[in-house]
C-alpha cells in the first residue's frame, strides 16, 4: 500500500534535467536560484567596490581614469541596492515563506519562476552595458540635467533605466506573489498572530514595494521620454524641472531602505529567539514595529534633499518624521536586546552575525539620527560620513543578517551543516574587515572629503582614513570568501544536518533537510506561534490526520486558509512547470535590447514575441489556475 | 487536464488505509473552486491595482508639481485649455462600458452564461470606442496643437493620457482572453475568479479616468 509520501511524489515530481531546469515552479529551486543568482550580483559588486577602494588607497592614484571609476560606483550602488540585497532576500523568503507557514509552495508558481527569470534578464541587460564600456555612470540614484541627454550623451543612462523598468516587472510580481501566499496560504491555525516574524518581515517588504516602487517607474519612463524622444519632464528650457526626479526616485528610494533592512531584521527576530533558548520579548510590538517602520518610511524621502533648497516648513515635517523613526527601530532594538538578556544566549554562529548586526546598527543609527537633524545634514552631505552611515545600515544592517541567515538556514537547504570554527572565523575576519573599512569614512567624511571624486590631493588629512579603508575593505572581502569557501565544503563533506540542528521553534524545521518537492508530508494544524515547541507531535513525522494534518494527496494540491484566523477555505489545485515564464522573458529582453538601441523594429519584434508568450502562458488547457 | 473532485477511485481507498475516515471527508468537504476574497487570484488583482493607483498617483503628482513650478500661465505657451465636448463624449462612453461587465459578473455568479458573453462583449465594444476616439478624433486635433516634445505641458498631457490609453488596451487584451475562456464554457457559478478579476480591472480603468478627466481637462479649464 502506497504512503503519503508515495502518493504526493507522484504528482510533486519535477524531472531532473535541463528543462526542469527552464520550467520549474518549486518555490525552493527558485529561492536557490535567486540566492545563487544574487550572489554572484553581490560578488561583481563587490569586485567594483575593491577597484574604488584600491584607487583611493593614496592621494593622487591612477589606477583607473575617473570614467572607469563613476562606472564603478555607479554599477556598484546599483548592483548591491536592486541586484543583490532584494534578490538575495527574496530568495530566502521564496524558500522559506511557504515553509514557515505550512504551504506546500507559493500563490502563484509561475509568476514566481517569471520574477526570477526577469530578474536575471534585467541583471545580465544592465551588465552587458561593459561590453561596450558604457555601463550607467551617474551614480545610482541617477540625477538629471547630469543624467540627461546633454550631459550623458551615451547608453549608460539608457541601460540603467531600461534595465530597472525592466526589473520592476520581476520586483513587482516577486511582492504580490509574497503578499497573496501570506495572506491565503498559511497552514490551518496559523491565525496572523501566530505568523512567524521573518514571514511579516516579508511582507512589510513586500507591501512597502508595491507602494513605492511605481514612482521609480514612473521616473525612469519619463527619464527615457526625455532621452530617446526629447520630452520637457526634467529640462528646464522645455518647462519641466529635475528636482521632480528627486522627489519621485527618494519616494520610492527611502521606502527602498527599509524595503532591504525589514526581511533582515525578520532573520534577526527568527534567529535571536532560537539561539536564546525562549521566545521572542514583546512579539505584537516588533510585528507593529515593523509595519510602522514601513509606513513611516514613505513620509521621510524628503530628507535625502536637505540640501537641495526646500521651504524650511517642509524640512521640519521630514526632519520629525526621521525622528519618528526611532521610536518603532528601538522598540524592536530592545526586544531583541531583552529576548537575549532573559533567555540562555548560545553563540553559535548565526547568533554571532546577529550580535554584530545589532552592535553595526546601533552605530548606523546614530549617524542616521544625526542626518535627521537639518543642520548637520547640510554640512555632511555628499561627503564619505554619508557613505559611512548607509554601509553601516545596510550592510550592518542587511548583509549580516544575511550571512547569519545562510549559517542558519542553508542546514535546512542542503542538508548539511557548515564548518562552526570557519564560521565563527569569518565572522570576526568580516566584522573587523568592516568596522576598519567603514568607520574611518565617518572621520574622512567629516575632514570634508567628498563621495563620488575619483582622487585627492595628498596633505588633507584623508591619507590615512584612506589607507585603512582600503586594508579593511580586502579583509572583510576574505571573510566574505571564508563563509563561501565554508558553504562549499559543508555540501561535499559536512556533517548531517538533520531535520532541526538548532532546536528552533518554526514549521520549516519540521520537515526532512533538505525538505521534499512537496514540503510537507501532511500540511499541519498549528496551535501555537512556536509550533515546534509547544506541539510535540510536529516533532515525530508528519503531523497525523486526527491531530488536525491535511494529507491533500488526491493531486498537485495545497491548502487556500482565511486571511485573519487561517480557517481552511478551499483546496487549491496547482499549476505544473511550464516554459513560457523563461520563453516570456527572452522576448522582453529583445524589447529592451530594442528601445536601447532605437531600433524599433526589434522592439516590435520583442513585443510581438512578448504577446505570443503571453498568448502561450495563458492558452485556455483547462487548468484550474495559470499563474 | 482538469482532476475531478475527490480524485479517483484508488485515491480514496489508500486515504481510507491510513486515516479515519472523518478526515478524509474533512479534506473533500472542502470545495475545489473558490472566488473572490476566498480566492489568490482575487487577491493578487487587488495588489495589482494597489501598485497600478500608485503608478497613476506618481504621473498626476507629477502635473501638479511641474504646474506649480512653471509662472501663472497654464497651460503654457498659448496653448488652449482642453475642449471639453469630446473628452466627456468619450468619458460617457468609458464609463457606460462597465454597467454591461458589471451585469456580466453578476450572471456568472448565477450561472448564466448566455448574459456572461453578452455583457463582456457589449463592454468590449465600448472600450474599443473609446480608444479608437482617442487615437483617431482627439489626439490628431491636439496634435495639430501641441505635442509631447513642445514642452513640458505636453509631455504631462501625452504621457498621463497615453498610459491611460494604454490600460484600456490591456484591458481589451484582458477582455477577450476572458471571452474565449468564456465561450468555451470555462465559467460557472462556482469558477469565475477570471471575470471577477477582468471586472475588477476594468473598474479601475474607468476610475482612474475620472482623475485623469479632472487633472487633463478640468483643471486647466478652472
Amino acid at each position: 500500500m502506497a504512503t503519503i509520501a508515495e502518493r504526493l511524489e507522484v504528482f510533486w515530481e519535477e524531472k531532473p534535467g535541463l528543462a526542469t531546469f527552464f520550467e520549474t515552479v518549486d518555490h525552493k529551486k527558485l529561492g536557490f536560484k535567486y540566492l545563487y543568482t544574487g550572489l554572484i550580483f553581490f560578488v561583481l559588486g563587490g569586485l567594483q567596490s575593491l577597484v574604488l577602494r584600491a584607487q583611493l588607497t593614496s592621494a593622487n592614484l591612477e589606477l583607473v581614469d575617473p570614467e572607469t571609476y563613476n562606472q564603478m560606483f555607479s554599477m556598484h550602488g546599483t548592483t548591491m541596492m536592486f541586484l543583490f540585497a532584494i534578490p538575495v532576500l527574496s530568495g530566502f523568503g521564496n524558500y522559506f515563506v511557504p515553509l514557515m507557514i505550512g504551504a506546500r509552495d507559493m500563490a502563484f508558481p509561475r509568476l514566481n519562476a517569471f520574477g526570477y527569470w526577469v530578474f536575471l534578464g534585467a541583471g545580465l541587460f544592465m551588465y552587458s552595458s561593459f561590453l561596450g564600456g558604457s555601463a550607467p555612470n551617474d551614480g545610482w540614484f541617477n540625477y538629471p540635467p547630469l543624467a540627461g541627454l546633454e550631459f550623458s550623451p551615451g547608453l549608460n543612462i539608457d541601460f540603467y533605466s531600461l534595465g530597472l523598468i525592466f526589473l520592476s516587472i520581476s520586483t513587482t510580481a516577486g511582492a504580490i506573489n509574497f503578499i497573496v501566499t501570506i495572506f491565503k496560504m498559511r497552514a490551518p491555525g496559523m491565525s496572523i498572530n501566530r505568523m512567524p516574524i521573518f514571514v511579516w518581515g516579508e511582507l512589510a517588504m513586500a507591501l512597502a514595494t508595491v507602494f513605492a516602487l511605481p514612482s521609480l517607474t514612473v521616473a525612469l519612463v519619463m527619464l527615457e521620454l526625455d532621452r530617446k524622444f526629447g520630452f520637457h519632464f526634467f529640462d528646464t528650457e522645455g518647462g519641466g524641472d529635475p528636482i521632480l526626479w528627486q522627489h519621485l526616485f527618494w519616494i520610492f528610494g527611502h521606502p527602498w531602505v527599509y524595503i532591504i533592512v525589514l526581511p533582515a531584521f525578520g532573520i534577526v527576530s527568527t534567529i535571536i529567539p532560537t539561539f536564546s533558548r525562549r521566545r521572542m520579548i514583546g512579539y505584537i510590538y516588533v510585528v507593529l514595529a515593523e509595519m510602522a517602520v514601513a509606513l513611516l518610511g514613505f513620509g521621510v524621502w524628503v530628507h535625502h534633499m536637505f540640501s537641495v533648497g526646500i521651504p524650511q516648513i517642509s524640512l521640519s515635517f521630514i526632519s520629525a518624521a526621521s525622528f519618528m523613526i526611532t521610536i518603532p527601530s528601538g522598540t524592536q532594538f530592545f526586544a531583541w536586546l531583552a529576548t537575549i538578556v532573559a533567555g540562555k544566549p548560545v553563540l553559535k554562529t548565526p547568533m554571532l552575525f546577529v550580535l554584530g548586526f545589532i552592535f553595526l546598527l546601533a552605530i548606523g543609527g546614530f549617524s542616521g539620527v544625526m542626518f535627521a537633524s537639518v543642520p548637520f545634514d547640510q554640512q555632511t552631505t555628499d561627503t564619505y560620513f554619508v557613505v559611512a552611515h548607509l554601509h553601516y545600515v545596510v550592510v550592518g544592517g542587511a548583509v549580516f543578517p544575511m550571512f547569519g541567515a545562510l549559517y542558519y538556514w542553508l542546514p535546512k537547504m542542503t542538508g548539511k551543516l557548515l564548518n562552526e570554527k570557519m564560521g565563527r572565523l569569518s565572522f570576526w575576519i568580516m566584522f573587523i574587515g568592516f568596522n576598519l573599512a567603514f568607520f574611518p569614512m565617518h572621520i574622512s567624511g567629516l575632514l570634508g572629503q567628498p563621495r563620488r571624486v575619483y582622487t585627492y590631493e595628498a596633505g588633507l588629512g584623508w591619507d590615512i582614513w584612506n589607507l585603512i579603508s582600503t586594508v579593511g575593505a580586502f579583509m572583510l572581502t576574505f571573510g566574505i570568501l571564508l563563509t563561501f569557501v565554508n558553504w562549499w565544503r559543508s555540501v561535499r563533506k559536512g556533517e548531517p544536518a538533520g531535520d532541526d540542528p538548532w532546536g528552533s521553534e518554526t514549521l520549516e524545521w519540521a520537515t526532512t533537510s533538505p525538505p521534499a518537492e512537496y514540503n510537507f508530508e501532511t500540511v499541519p494544524t498549528v496551535r501555537s506561534l512556536q509550533p515546534l515547541w509547544d506541539q510535540p507531535e510536529l516533532r515525530e513525522g508528519p503531523q497525523s490526520q486526527e491531530e488536525g494534518g491535511y494529507a491533500l494527496t488526491g493531486g498537485h494540491e495545497t491548502l487556500a486558509t482565511s486571511l485573519l484566523d487561517a480557517q481552511p477555505q478551499a483546496v487549491l489545485e496547482m499549476p505544473h512547470e511550464s516554459p513560457w515564464p523563461a520563453l516570456l522573458t527572452a522576448a522582453l529582453a529583445v524589447m529592451f535590447y530594442g528601445f536601447l538601441f532605437d531600433a524599433y523594429a526589434l522592439a516590435g519584434l520583442g513585443a510581438l514575441g512578448s504577446a505570443g508568450g503571453l498568448i502561450g502562458w495563458f492558452w485556455p488547457r483547462g487548468e484550474t489556475q495559470e499563474t | 487536464m482538469v482532476l475531478a473532485p475527490g480524485g479517483d477511485a484508488g485515491n480514496v481507498s489508500l486515504l481510507e488505509t491510513s486515516a479515519p475516515p472523518q478526515t478524509t471527508s474533512r479534506e473533500s468537504a472542502l470545495p475545489r473552486h473558490v472566488a473572490g476574497p476566498r480566492s489568490t487570484g482575487w487577491w493578487g488583482m487587488v495588489m495589482l491595482i494597489c501598485t497600478e493607483t500608485m503608478l497613476f498617483s506618481a504621473l498626476i503628482a507629477s502635473y501638479f508639481y511641474l504646474r506649480y513650478q512653471l509662472g501663472p500661465e497654464w497651460p503654457p505657451d498659448g496653448i488652449e485649455p482642453p475642449t471639453l465636448e469630446l473628452p466627456l463624449i468619450m468619458t460617457a462612453i468609458l464609463w457606460s462600458s462597465s454597467i454591461p461587465v458589471h451585469f456580466a459578473e453578476r450572471a456568472i455568479m448565477k450561472g448564466n452564461q448566455r448574459r456572461l458573453r453578452l455583457g463582456l462583449a457589449l463592454g468590449f465594444v465600448l472600450g474599443a470606442t473609446f480608444l479608437a476616439m482617442q487615437l483617431g478624433l482627439e489626439y490628431p486635433e491636439t496634435l495639430a496643437e501641441f505635442t509631447p516634445t513642445t514642452n513640458a505641458y505636453g509631455s504631462l498631457f501625452y504621457t498621463i493620457t497615453g498610459f491611460h490609453g494604454i490600460h484600456v488596451l490591456v484591458g481589451l487584451m484582458f477582455s477577450l482572453w476572458t471571452q474565449v475562456r468564456a465561450w468555451k464554457g470555462a465559467f460557472d457559478a462556482e469558477r469565475h475568479v477570471t471575470v471577477q478579476n477582468f471586472t475588477m480591472y476594468w473598474h479601475f480603468v474607468d476610475v482612474v479616468w475620472l482623475f485623469v478627466l479632472s487633472t487633463i481637462y478640468l483643471f486647466p479649464n478652472a
